[in-house]
């Protein structure tokens, strides 16, 4: 085979390195492997491609994909569009951030560290907490470490899930639980759009009640008014979210009594990306620091004194605790919380107000649009970037003939709520101007 | 002995964040209002998060700043045994962040969604191939969440089966997430001793096997970097007791073209994209850990999974024996983009060429070193090798002492003080990336450190000295937790 960019040895290395380990062969390398251990036959997959073949094959795949600004897609559901400012994408990809592995060896790692540390404030702030990890997989893996966590805080063994909760972070919550022996209590929603919390009242066993923030149907939830329910009882108040950009506007988790706030922070200047990598937020509050699962930075000084950042509380964790450790995490998403912390930086206190209200805004502006026009907005409640329509029966047609016209009118509910026919959840970010909403509407319309 | 690449120059004090900037600048250029603005719902509205603000050129400097007090693969050898430090092709970076990846909603209709669809399905048949396994979910976002799959796939298993069991059988030179994934799944890790070669021994594992044990999770290569010579027999003990058998594959990059998993007896395999695969490590993340199966555990794979209806590919949910999902979509698709970039690169030759090198770099590491560090198994090993400090011992150095002057060679350190087994260990897994003339630096490094510990051993016990940061106090860090300012 020719030369291979990413392999440096030439023949007179191998052969010198070979006599220096005195083998006659690459494939001597691994006599010592049984032989019924070792495969016979090549490998069936495609032979390499040049740099130049895989840019055009990638370009192709790429290419066939439907994206913005071709398509105007009014579609969140728990992966937003929002502007990313250059400067994020470009300090993103610095090598000494994008190659270094987990920080380990503190010395030759103060970059991420200090990095986490500031993310895990600003989280904090952002959440209204005391203290956030370094990072979950995403919102769904969050939330089921946070009802896992609230379990072992309580002790235990069933807990309240409000179904206007995302319904993918539901099931992947239901994978987690499954081998166990906990029990998951739905609540369902009301005709406002928020939890009904009416059947808490007789579910005295509970460790925890979980309620998204803006939820699945757009909805802030009365989250001072859960909390007050819950006072005075032993039940850890859990609340997600998917859309963290909300907290510019509304009062953030912690505000409002959250003991464990969790969701998904894609919205911070993550790519969409299909759904991943993006990034799991995990806060709590102190007195909780040591059951919280995943990785920690936290801030000491060197020999000299100076200040300086280590990953800590490690006894936690899977590499000393082994199996009753908080969590089997060890790889997370760091490179996505250093995203997001460049994204709020980036935006600063001020910015992130204005863009959380300009979201609202725009938001309103089609609520207002689609209500003049004569379609129906079941859910009442305050809502931030998405909200429900129900179109007329048959509005399946329209919405194919939109897709053709390059316009995704938002995400049929039907498959996620067997009762929500005819509904679908639109989302409206600053992305989207005045002009792509109105010719929406237009085109409905026709 | 030549140059090394350890040295001080101007490096940068940095505050942090919200030690800088003031309250009115701003670094995004906020779009413009087309609406008008609505009022709020009073008992809902907050006050905003309490960030500084800063200007762009505020933050461009406070990163650049702080990225220059991080060693990366990019600067130089990172021989961090069990991490497979590999050069991460930029290419790859250029794939992934095509718009038509970077921008793609994951709940569009399917055929809106056929590039990264079919994308996908390549991806999964290249990885059975590679492991000649039967079938593959790409969905786990990391090693750990891997294995978690894999024992939720025991579970299943087991399940239909109607035979629940409890136990199961780890090595003592597992990973620690090994244990822990076991017990989220409701399964007891049972300790099994490896044998003075290093290995598993068929006896030790019989010993341990009964009908409660669930299976049995082995990483192989092991964590010594040796190949478990006894595997087959180890397999066919658990079968016959009805057990399964889940192969820790982060090690893969030892036997790439070389070794078929499956047919070994592994009914279940994780591997690291980030580590085998090239895709960049981040710092400590994102990754992705697909999951190779044999055929009876494959009706309990995550769902969606990628199928091909007429030429067409579409998400299914169609397999009622799933275990359920793992991630809120499909995984980490954008390290996905990149090992699959990655491997179509390489080619079959290339991959067998990449473990062939990289096992090649460890012996010759191992044949250099084993006179200067005591070699604990000195046996023909794979992609990485494992010394102990206990030649230094009576220098009063130690690991980590010899490690942290590693540092100003301009050198990351390897792993240390895992495996457990080997009190005192540096695992130092080199990868295939690195040259002979860089690994033979490294070599004379090494060697240098070993006589810098007999002759003057205050310098090892004062190192690093050329870093960001002297060594830091994780004693009174862990004892007084500052995790935020």
């Amino acid at each position: 085979m020719t030369a291979m960019r990413y392999l440096p040895h030439t023949p007179e290395d191998i052969a010198a390195m070979l006599e220096a380990v005195e083998i006659e062969s690459l494939e001597g390398l691994f006599a010592h492997i049984p032989e019924n251990c070792r495969r016979k036959e090549a490998l069936k997959i495609p032979e390499y491609l040049t740099e130049w073949e895989l840019n055009d094959h990638m370009d192709t795949l790429a290419g066939s994909m439907a994206v913005s600004p071709e398509y105007k897609i009014f579609m969140g559901a728990g992966s937003y569009e929002h502007h990313t400012p250059s400067a994020v994408s470009f300090l993103l990809g610095r090598s000494e951030f994008v190659t270094a592995y987990t920080p380990y060896q503190p010395e030759v790692s103060q970059g991420t560290l200090q990095a986490i540390y500031e993310y895990q404030t600003l989280t904090s702030r952002l959440l209204g907490m005391e203290v956030a990890n370094a990072s979950q997989w995403d919102g769904a893996s969050a939330l089921a470490e946070a009802m896992l966590m609230a379990i072992r805080i309580s002790r235990k063994k069933a807990v309240a899930v409000s179904s206007a909760i995302h319904p993918l972070y539901r099931r992947v919550l239901e994978t987690y639980f499954e081998p166990t022996d906990f029990e998951i209590r739905e609540l369902s929603y009301l005709s406002d759009g928020t939890t009904d919390l009416s059947p808490l009242k007789d579910m005295d066993d509970l460790g925890a009640v979980a309620v998204q923030s803006p939820n699945f149907l757009g909805c802030m939830e009365n989250l001072g008014d859960i909390a007050q329910t819950l006072e005075g009882q032993k039940v850890l108040l859990v609340v997600c979210f998917s859309e963290p950009l909300a907290y510019g506007l509304y009062k953030s988790p912690g505000q409002c009594g959250a003991d464990i706030a969790c969701g998904e922070g894609q919205s911070l200047g993550i790519p969409r990306l299909f759904g991943g990598p993006a990034l799991g937020m995990f806060a709590t509050k102190m007195k909780y620091v040591r059951n919280m699962p995943g990785r920690l930075v936290g801030e000491t000084v060197d020999l000299e004194g100076k200040r300086g950042h280590v990953l800590t509380l490690s006894t936690r964790e899977q590499h000393i605790r082994r199996e009753k450790a908080t969590s089997n995490i060890c790889t997370n998403n760091s490179l996505c919380a250093l995203a997001a912390v460049m994204y709020m930086a980036t935006l600063g206190g001020s910015g992130f107000k204005k863009l959380a209200q300009l979201n609202y805004d725009k938001t309103e502006y089609l609520k207002n649009a689609l209500a003049r026009a004569g379609f129906k907005l079941p859910f009442r409640q305050a809502t931030f970037n998405e909200f429900v329509v129900k179109f007329p029966t048959g509005f399946k047609k329209t919405y194919r003939r939109l897709l053709k016209k390059k316009i995704i009118a938002g995400l049929p509910l039907v498959g996620f709520y067997p009762e929500l026919k005819d509904h679908y959840l639109l989302c409206v970010t600053e992305t989207i101007t005045k002009a792509d909403m109105d010719a929406l509407i237009q085109e409905i319309e026709k | 002995m030549k140059d090394t690449a350890g040295t001080t120059g101007l490096i940068f004090n940095e505050p942090l964040l919200w030690e800088k900037g003031k309250k009115g600048r701003t670094a995004f250029s906020l779009p413009r209002r087309d609406v008008k603005e609505h009022p709020v719902d009073e008992n809902l509205k907050g006050n905003g998060p309490d960030f500084p603000d800063l200007s762009e050129v505020d933050i461009v400097r406070h990163y650049i700043r702080l990225s220059q007090w991080n060693f990366s693969v990019d600067s130089g050898m990172y021989p961090l045994g069990s991490c497979t430090m590999k050069y991460n092709p930029k290419t790859n970076e250029r794939q992934a962040s095509q718009p038509g990846f970077a921008l793609a909603h994951p709940l569009l209709p399917e055929s809106l969604s056929q590039g990264v669809l079919k994308l996908m399905s390549e991806m999964e048949r290249y990885l059975t191939e590679i492991t000649g396994m039967d079938a593959t979910t790409l969905q786990p976002a990391a090693g750990a969440q891997g294995e978690l799959t894999g024992m939720l796939l025991f579970y299943a298993y087991h399940k239909s089966k109607a035979k629940p069991r409890s136990k199961i059988l780890v090595p003592d030179t597992a990973h620690g997430t090994n244990p822990a994934s076991a017990s989220l799944c409701g399964y007891r890790p049972v300790l099994v001793k490896s044998n003075e070669r290093g290995v598993l021994s068929p006896q030790a594992v019989d010993e341990a096997m009964d009908e409660d044990v669930a299976g049995i999770m082995v990483t192989n290569p092991n964590t010594l970097g040796l190949f478990e010579e006894n595997i087959k027999a180890v397999a066919d003990i658990v079968h016959a007791a009805g057990g399964l058998v889940y192969c820790d594959g982060a090690n893969m990059n030892a036997v790439m073209g070389i070794v078929n998993m499956g047919d070994l007896g592994v009914d279940v395999l994780h591997l690291n994209l980030h580590k085998t695969f090239s895709s960049p490590h981040g710092g400590g993340g994102p990754g992705s850990g697909p999951v190779c199966v044999r055929k009876p555990l494959e009706p309990f794979l995550p769902v969606p999974r990628v199928v091909n209806k007429n030429g067409k590919y579409a998400l299914s949910e169609n397999f009622p024996d799933s275990i359920g999902k793992v991630h809120a979509f499909y995984g980490n698709v954008g390290v996905m983009i990149r090992a699959y970039s990655y491997i179509l690169s390489m080619g079959p030759e290339g991959l067998k060429k990449a473990s062939q090198l990289a096992v090649l770099n460890a012996a010759y590491i191992k044949e250099n070193l084993k006179g200067t560090f005591h070699l604990p198994y000195n046996r023909p090993c794979m992609h990485e090798c494992v010394f102990s400090d206990k030649l230094q011992e009576p220098y009063r150095v130690t690991t980590l002492d010899m490690v942290k002057r590693l540092m100003d060679y301009g050198f990351h350190p390897p792993t240390i003080y895992f495996p457990l087994v080997v009190p005192g260990a540096i695992m130092i897994e080199p990868t295939e990336t690195e040259s002979k003339e860089d690994i033979d630096l490294f070599i004379e490094s090494m060697k240098a450190i070993a006589r810098e510990a007999q002759e003057n051993p205050e310098l090892l016990h004062a190192a690093p000295q050329k870093t960001k940061r002297r060594r830091l106090d994780e004693t009174s860090a862990a004892r007084k937790p500052r995790l935020s300012g």
